[in-house]
Formats: C-alpha cells, structure tokens, sequence
C-alpha cells in the first residue's frame, strides 16, 4: 500500500506553484502528476486511508478496479495537458488545473459518501477559475452562471445524501439504484454533472469560454467523475438508457450547426458520453467495461482534440470556422494530431475509440435494445460527420483564410504528440493495454474481425462521402456567425425579464423605504434632536418678550441668536447656572 | 454590423468558390484525387462486403440486417444527408440568433 495518497499529491503541490519562479516551477509541475502516478502503481486494491470525523468515517482510499483505472486516467492526462499549458504563466491557472485534478481523483478514490461530495464540489471550483482564468467579460459571464449551476445540481445531491444517510443509516458509497426520493435527488446531482439533456447546458456554455489548456482538464474531470459516480452507483439502471441516447444523438444536429469549434467539440463531448451512460444503463459487464474503457479512450482524444484546436487558438487568436481554414500548410503537425483525434473519436479501426465504443454497441445489440443500437449507430456516423470531418476541415482545410502562422510551440508538440500516441497504441494494443484494467471481469471481447472492421469502414467512408457530395452540391450549412440557443436559455433568457421584474419591484421598495425611512423619518429625527430645544425655549420666551415690550425685529433677533447659540451648544454662564440651579430644584423637590 | 474581417458573406462566396455547384472536374487538381479517391474506396467496401454473402466468413452478426451487403454504407450515408437536413431546414430556424443576443 502506497503511503502517498495521489489526491493529495495534488492537491497540497497545487498550493505551493504560486511560490516558486523560473525552471523549478515548471520541473515541480510536472514532477507532481509523476509523484501522483508512482503513488498510483503503489496502490493495491482495498480500503484504506481513512479518517473518523464526529461520527463519520471519511474513506479517501477505496482502490477498486473501477476507481483504479479512473484514478489511471486522470494522472495521465493531467501530465499531458500540464506539458501542454506550460508557458499560460498564469498562477491562478496552474493552480486550478490541479486542484481540481486532485479533486477528481479524490472524487473516485473515496469511499463514502461525504468524501465524495466534498470533493465534487471542490472539484466545480477548479472549473470555476479555469473559466474565470480567461478574464474575458464573456468568460466571467460564463464562469458564474456553471458556478450557480453547479451549487444547485451540488445543493440537490447534498440533500439526497442527507437523506439517503438518515434513510439507511450508513454513509457507504455503493450501488444506490433508483428507490426512493434520497436515490433521485442523487441521481440528479450526478446527472448534471453528467450534462444530461436539458441539464446539460452549462457545458457547451462554459467549455468554450475557458482557457485554451483549462479546457482540457475540463473535458476531462467533471463528466468522467459523474460517470464513474453512475457506474458506481446506479449500474444497471434502465432509464440510463434513454437519457444516453439522447445525450448521444441531439448534440450532433447542435455541433453540425456551430461556427466555434470548441464549442463543436463540447457538444461531441456530451454525444461521446451518452455512449457510456449506455453501457451504464445496459448493465452488463460488458457495457460496463465498454463504457469504462471508452472513458480512458475518450479522455485522451477529447483532449488530443481540444489541445489541437487550443494551439490553432494560441497560435491564430481565432477559433470560429467562419475565421479560420488553410492551416494545414502552417501548421502541419497540429494537423495531423487534430486528424488522428478526429479518427479516434470516429472509431476508425486501428484507433482506440473503435475498441471501446463497439463494445458498448455490442453490449446493447447482445441484450436486444434495437433502437438504442440504431440510435448509437447514427450517433456514430454523426460524430465522423461533425468531429471527424468538420473539425480538421475548417480549421486546416477548406477555403485559405489567409492566416500564416508558426506551428505550436515546442511544449504543445510534445503533449499533443503523447495523446496521439496513446489513441494510436491503444488502438492496436487493445488486449495489452486497456482490456486489462477494466474493472468488470475478463475481456473477451475481440474487437478486430473482418466483419466489424469493414463494416465500421463502410459506415464512416459513406459518412464522409454524404458530407463531400452535400458541401459539392451546396446543401451543407455555411457556417455562419450566430448563436444557437440551447437549454441555457432556460436561464439565460428568462432571467432577463426576472432582472427587470426585481429591477422594478425591489428597487422600487427600496427607493421607497429610502424615501420615507432614511430621508423623511430619520431626517426628522435629528432635526429634532438638533433644533427641539431651540424651539421649546422660543415658544417659553416669547410671552416673557411680549409682556416687556420687546418689539418684533428684536424679538427676531433674539430668536436668531438662541437658535444659533443652541446649535453651538454656548449659552452664557450665566444662564447655563440659573438653568442648573432649576433642574436641581427640580430634582430635590420632586 | 459585421465585422470586415470573416464575415457571412465573404465565408459564403468562399465556400462557393472552393466548392459549391462543382462537378469533380472543375475542382483543383488535389482535391480531386482526394474526391475521387474516396468515391473508389467506397465502391471497394461494399464490394467487399459482397463477399459475406459466399458464407465463407461468419459475420458474428446480432441483427438480420447486418448481413444485408451494404447495410452500413447506406445507413452511413441517410444517417448524415438526415442529419444536415434537420440541421439545416428545422433546427437552425428555431435557434439561430444574432451573436449579441445574450448582451
């Protein structure tokens, strides 16, 4: 057993980047995913690491097949894209890229409840600063409304964990399965993180909007650690079924239609998880293992795909299709990389999306669910037509935008170049790679026959040939500069007329109470408390004036003078005595 | 309103200037060999698929269809014309706004 948990790893090297300068901090950087990893291969399957806080046992160390090839994952691609963002020199960004790596990691090795919900919302504050890490007016925008998503999907989960922990007394983090109320409002909680549809709109809305290396980690840590939740927990849940189905098949209509090609990507990123909430809806352990190795498989192109587009972003400043185009020339290696994710995603035989994303479709047709397969095999065809073919098409093919550039710097080289290999190894090696890890029992699956592959082969030329004879003929959609609107709306929309409702109301009482309570009442108060006095003893003073024949002009004048020596607080002594000789009778008589 | 520099109109003659209303002749010399290179490969599965019905190889098949020649390459090709169509003719009347609408 490693006596180095790799959550903290990160989490505690995170805080001391901001303190070191030049070399060191960019060779501490990446010693600390290496330490993580070494700690990782220390680790042996069991519970440990715990802690008893009130009545409360905290697991941090739960190490399963399931949380061990997650935990796997994770460190990978956090060396990879810390490699790739190594010249941001932004603190708060480095920082936030492994806080919220520690987070997930943490995340899937707990084995409680509570542990866990700490570090899932832990882990939305590292996603929070790598929005806010842009410092654009849109990236602030962006980054609170994920924030205010995110605390009420973390609010609905915390309920059902309160209520689930009071329901059966035990703080375990095992299968949950849809029960009773405390199940659902967990099962919600996941779901959001998880970008189910309508609940998914957070993603495509903030992805895009994040720094160009703070995207990578977010593709990987916040819809992988709610999928490692759901395989966790509601394993075999019918009603995955459809809701991944969904989620695989409506981004791609959404990814054909934008011009930002991140934002193309985040929507591939909602249609490739529904590919593995299948495999957790379908139960078995082939889906299950199908759907765990096409995480491992996903996160690594995903990221080799949003690195490539972040250097294209790095080096041209632009990320839209309408802007960009003809950077193959320029940018030759950047290319390849984008292709060979691109082919990965696809699942072109030989890369490693096309050995794990047709065990989940296997798994589907073995248990008879036709449409879902259908569904699945459109979603597959539609991936190549939007992230295979309009990805590396309008960023370094179609019409010369004209932009001349160097190719990416040294450091994105090397990550993008680390990712490709991987898609490609994996692809190849299946049997010595991934098959091992998976968590539900012995791979027998044999990906590799002439049927599949011709088969696969023939799904994705005809795809490509669709997509070549419509941009021939002129059906395809120009790309064109717009939004479209999508789930966010909900409450981006709406919230307009919620502003200017409590903009009228609220600030209406407000102007109101101002009016009446700080101006009119208050003011009147001190106005008394200033001028009563003056006026009292003018009230008792002028009978005694006009008994002695003061005329009027001198009676003014006396007034003017009492008031103003009132306000000063002067009187002469001599009255100041007589008046406290007075107050003193008072005192003694009564 | 737009900005000078890639905007609508410039990406659309663009477009119809790389491709658009092109029969394969007319495209440049690389790009054709690509195009036509494609065409070949898919004539070339599908006849290669053509071989599963000599029942030489087992097609570990779970639905009917699959042995059908071809299956894939038409679901290929009517899964992706449907998904630009929808795309283009429902979808995007309905939620296409101007860039500055959430502003």
């Amino acid at each position: 057993m490693s006596s180095l948990p790799p959550q903290f790893v990160l989490l505690f090297g995170a805080l001391l980047i901001p303190f070191l300068k030049g070399k060191v901090k960019l060779g501490y950087m990446l010693a600390l995913p290496l330490v993580a990893f070494y700690s990782y291969l220390q680790m042996e399957v069991g519970t440990y690491w715990t802690m008893k806080v009130l009545d409360f046992e905290l697991v941090f160390g739960r190490a399963d097949k399931l949380s061990l090839i997650f935990v796997n994952i994770f460190i990978v691609v956090t060396f990879i894209a810390t490699i790739f963002n190594l010249k941001c020199n932004n603190n708060l960004e480095y920082f936030a890229g492994f806080l919220y790596a520690g987070c997930a990691t943490g995340m899937v090795l707990a084995g409680d409840l509570i542990t866990m919900f700490i570090f899932w919302e832990t882990l939305t504050l590292g996603a929070f600063l790598l929005v806010l890490a842009r410092r654009t007016p849109a990236a602030m925008g962006a980054a609170f409304r994920y924030a205010l998503v995110h605390v009420v999907g973390g609010l609905i989960l915390f309920a059902g964990i309160v209520l689930h922990i009071r329901a059966t007394g035990s703080t375990d983090f095992t299968h949950i399965g849809l029960s009773d109320l405390s199940s659902y409002l967990i099962f919600i909680g996941f779901g959001l993180n998880c970008a189910w549809p309508i609940l998914h709109a957070w993603l495509p809305d903030a992805y895009p909007e994040a720094t160009i290396g703070g995207v990578v980690f977010m593709a990987t840590f916040t819809t992988k650690g709610a999928v490692y939740a759901l395989m966790r927990g509601y394993g075999g849940e019918p009603s995955l079924l459809w809701i991944g189905m969904a989620m695989a098949t409506f981004p791609i209509f959404y990814a054909v239609l934008e011009n930002d090609l991140r934002k193309v990507l985040a929507y591939s990123l909602i249609n490739q998880v529904g590919f593995m909430v299948v495999g957790i809806g379908v139960g078995t352990d082939m889906s299950m293992n199908g759907a765990a190795a096409h995480v491992y498989c996903h996160i690594l192109y995903k990221a080799l795909l949003f690195m490539s587009m972040g250097a294209v972003m790095y080096q041209t400043g632009k990320i839209k299709a309408t802007e960009l185009g003809g950077l193959f020339r320029s940018m030759p290696f950047t290319a390849i990389c984008c292709m060979i994710g691109a082919a990965s995603i696809s699942a072109f035989p030989l890369f490693s999306g096309f050995v794990s994303k047709s065990m989940v479709m296997t798994a589907a047709a073995e248990e008879h669910y036709t449409l879902i397969w259908l569904a699945l095999l459109f979603a597959s065809a539609g991936v190549f037509h939007h992230a295979g073919i309009k990805i590396p098409f309008f960023a370094f093919f179609s019409h010369d935008s004209g932009i001349r550039v160097k190719e990416a710097p040294v450091n994105m080289r090397i990550a993008m170049g680390m990712a490709a290999f991987l898609c490609i190894f994996i692809g190849i090696f299946p049997h010595q790679t991934i098959y091992p890890m998976l968590p539900f029992g012995e791979v027998t699956y044999v990906p590799y026959t002439f049927a599949h592959v011709n088969g696969q082969f023939m799904l994705l030329v005809f795809s490509a040939l669709a997509f070549t004879l419509m941009l021939m003929s002129g059906i395809y959609p120009a790309e064109i500069r717009a939004i479209n609107l999508d789930a966010d709306w909900l409450y981006r929309g709406p919230s307009r007329i919620g502003y200017a409702f409590f903009d009228k109301v609220l600030n209406g009482v407000n102007a109101l109470a101002h009016k009446f309570l700080v101006t009119g009442f208050t003011q009147s108060v001190s106005r008394f408390a200033q001028e009563g006095p003056t006026i009292l003893l003018a009230w008792i003073l002028t009978p005694v004036w006009e008994l002695s024949g003061t005329s009027k002009e001198q009676q003014a004048k006396l007034r003017a003078d009492l008031r103003e020596n009132a306000q000063n607080g002067v009187f002469p002594i001599g009255i100041t005595a007589c008046l406290s000789v007075v107050l003193l009778g008072i005192l003694f008589f009564f | 309103m737009e900005a000078p520099s890639g905007d609508t109109t410039r990406d659309r003659i663009a477009l119809e200037e790389d491709m658009q209303d092109k029969h394969p002749e007319k495209l440049p010399k690389n790009v054709k060999r690509i195009v036509y290179g494609l065409f070949a490969i898919c004539v070339a599965v599908v006849l290669l698929d053509f071989l599963f019905i000599l029942d030489t190889f087992d097609k570990h098949a779970l639905y009917e269809w699959e042995n059908w020649p071809g299956f894939y390459a038409v679901y290929g090709f009517v899964a992706c014309v449907l998904l630009v169509l929808i795309s283009k003719y429902i979808l995007r009347p309905l939620i296409k706004r101007d860039e500055d609408y959430y502003e």
